[in-house]
């Protein structure tokens, strides 16, 4: 039987609770964006495309250290951060949150602009002339009929945010219990000698996990669909 | 209401003034690209015009002197687009109800009820927008426009995408929201066929200005306008009461200048109808007429004669009301008609279908 071992077990559900609150908090930021580059045209328009996208042309491994230069103790925003709210990023499993989180950003950004873009302002207008407000518009109507790209976003970014390597390592570090995921784990067992069966039970495992979460979706994203209809 | 607005659309430029009724249906009528619906957008605030005032009811929407512009959601305009434009991911029901909360409690005069009994949508309600026929999309489509408790429904080509069977089905239902909600209804077309059978009154649309407002009774009799109204329609409309019906599946229609039959009409006596003539279906004799197939026979004098092309010649006949008649050069130049003399038009009966004629609205009824 495939029994986990404790070092197993800890990594995935560390590499879980990591994965869902990146894409937790990247969520309603990413809808705002999303919402800004579809339907806003404002000065810094590219600036601010340009931007989003840069997590998904740079090595990860320079985002990780773009992050802690910016977040770390003695960096730009961590240092603010630990002053006046004592709170430190850097080397924790909330480090490793945020970076998995700025990584999967660009691709949940999209998803959720493409599922905007596809959204009929004509019918946006339909709810104006009957009386709601443009937040209204936005809550009752824009939402509901987004669904299908969000949810595509968040399991795009959950996916990303559960295999984050580079960036992840740079920024927050190898601490077991703390930011050891899985993919860390992975690469940990292949730099010991006689770490490559748990590397292969590790590889399966990810997976495995990768396919559930896309078959969930997919699932999910059926269904509103069906929802929705024509 | 009053309207006087103007708006440059890159090469287009709309610049319309009128004053209507706030109630019965005003079309508004023109060919395609005479500025129908960038009119209509402005009235329901979701085009900003350059510059003028728009006044509905005792309301100002816009006025660019005093820099007021109410947002559409604050305009209490219903809007029933050529698309429907239902809400995909809302049940029937929800789509009728979801302008509901929004208006302000006090104001509220359309009974759901009512309105959802009146469209015939009873059965619908717990269905998607997907699921539905073309026909009963627009049926709700003005249901959600009604219950969202508007001073003005605005219609823009409802029933542009419908079949002809449908059409009817659906101007059904508008005739009977005017005559049973009261709601003023701005109604876009470009079919003479829609505005005779709803219209009371008409506005004309022409590259982007008004060219004619009034009565439909007037307009439509109007042949001066018939570039606009189409070469082929052109005649006049009358308006009759029904005075019975044959044992021969005719109704009678009277009016001041006699009975006009038509093919039987579903309606008690006493019904206000508008009869459309075509000036195309009318024919003219100097003598009474003996031995004809033809039973409407009314006795006029002609009025007026304006050439129609080298071959046709328009007649506008006096015949207690007026009439249009269409007819060759040559059998104008043969019958030797002049202004002043005396003739007889003829007009059949099946001339005149279901597609010509409307439903007045009840006077004075509020």
């Amino acid at each position: 039987m495939f029994a986990l071992t404790a070092l197993e077990s800890e990594a995935i559900l560390l590499s879980l609770r990591i994965a869902f609150w990146s894409m937790l908090i990247s969520l309603p930021v990413a809808i705002a964006v999303a919402w800004l580059l579809a339907r806003k045209r404002f000065y810094g328009n590219a600036l601010l495309n340009g931007l989003v996208h840069l997590p998904l042309v740079m090595p990860p491994v320079v985002v990780g250290y773009i992050l802690l230069l910016l977040l770390g103790r003695n960096g730009a925003l961590g240092a603010w951060l630990w002053d006046w709210f004592g709170i430190s990023v850097a080397f924790t499993w909330r480090g490793a949150a945020v970076a998995s989180a700025v990584m999967a950003f660009p691709l949940m950004v999209r998803a959720i602009r493409l599922s905007l873009e596809s959204v009929d302002v004509r019918l946006e207008l339909a709810a104006r002339t009957l009386g709601a407000s443009p937040i209204w518009v936005f809550i009752t109507i824009s939402l509901p009929l987004m669904v299908p790209g969000i949810l595509t976003g968040a399991m795009l970014a959950f996916a990303r945010g559960f295999g984050e390597f580079g960036a992840t390592i740079t920024f927050v570090s190898n601490i077991p219990g703390e930011t050891r995921t899985l993919p860390i784990a992975l690469y940990s067992m292949t730099q010991v000698p006689g770490g490559e069966s748990g590397a292969l039970r590790l590889l399966i495992l990810s997976v495995i996990i990768a396919m559930l979460a896309l078959f969930i979706s997919e699932i999910l994203a059926r269904r509103v669909r069906a929802r929705i209809g024509g | 209401m009053e309207v006087n607005l103007q708006k440059r659309l890159g090469e287009f430029s709309l610049d319309v003034a009128f004053e209507t009724e706030d109630r019965g249906i005003t079309a508004l009528f023109g060919r395609s690209g005479a500025g129908k619906t960038t009119l209509v957008n402005m009235l329901a605030g979701l085009l900003c015009p350059d510059s003028g005032v728009l006044r509905i009811g005792g309301q100002i929407l816009f006025d660019s002197a005093a820099r007021i512009n109410i947002k559409p959601e604050r305009r209490r305009v219903g809007y029933v687009f050529q698309e429907g434009r239902l809400f995909p991911h809302l049940s029937v029901k929800s789509n009728l109800y979801y302008g509901r909360r929004f208006a302000p409690k006090g104001e509220r005069y359309v009974d759901g009820e009512q309105i959802i009994e009146l469209l015939g949508l009873g059965n619908l309600l717990s269905r998607r927008p997907a699921t539905l026929s073309g026909g009963e999309k627009q049926r709700v489509a003005i249901g959600r426009a009604l219950l969202s408790e508007p001073h003005l429904l605005l219609m823009d080509e409802p029933l542009a995408a419908l079949d002809a069977a449908r059409k009817s089905e659906i101007m059904r239902h508008i005739e009977r929201l005017r005559d049973e909600v009261g709601v003023p209804i701005i109604y876009v077309s470009h079919s003479l066929d829609e505005v005779t059978r709803l219209a009371d009154h008409m506005v004309v649309l022409a590259d982007g200005g008004v060219i004619a407002i009034g009565s439909a009774v007037d307009i439509m009799s109007r042949p001066d306008l018939s570039p606009h109204t189409g070469r082929h329609e052109a005649g006049a409309l009358i308006e009759t009461r029904v005075d019975g019906h044959d044992s021969f599946g005719l109704t009678a229609l009277a009016f001041p200048g006699g009975v006009l039959r038509v093919s039987g009409l579903d309606l008690p006596d006493g019904t206000a109808v508008r009869a459309r003539i075509r000036a195309r279906d009318v024919a003219i004799a100097t003598a009474p007429p003996h031995n004809l197939s033809i039973l409407n026979v009314f006795e006029g004098r002609v009025v007026e004669m304006i050439a129609n092309g080298p071959a046709a010649m328009d007649l506008q006949l006096d015949i207690g009301v007026k009439l249009w008649a269409r007819i060759t050069a040559r059998s104008a130049h043969e019958l030797g008609l002049v202004p002043g003399r005396q003739v007889y038009a003829l007009i059949k009966s099946v001339a005149i279908d279901r597609h010509s004629l409307g439903l007045a609205m009840p006077p004075n009824r509020d």
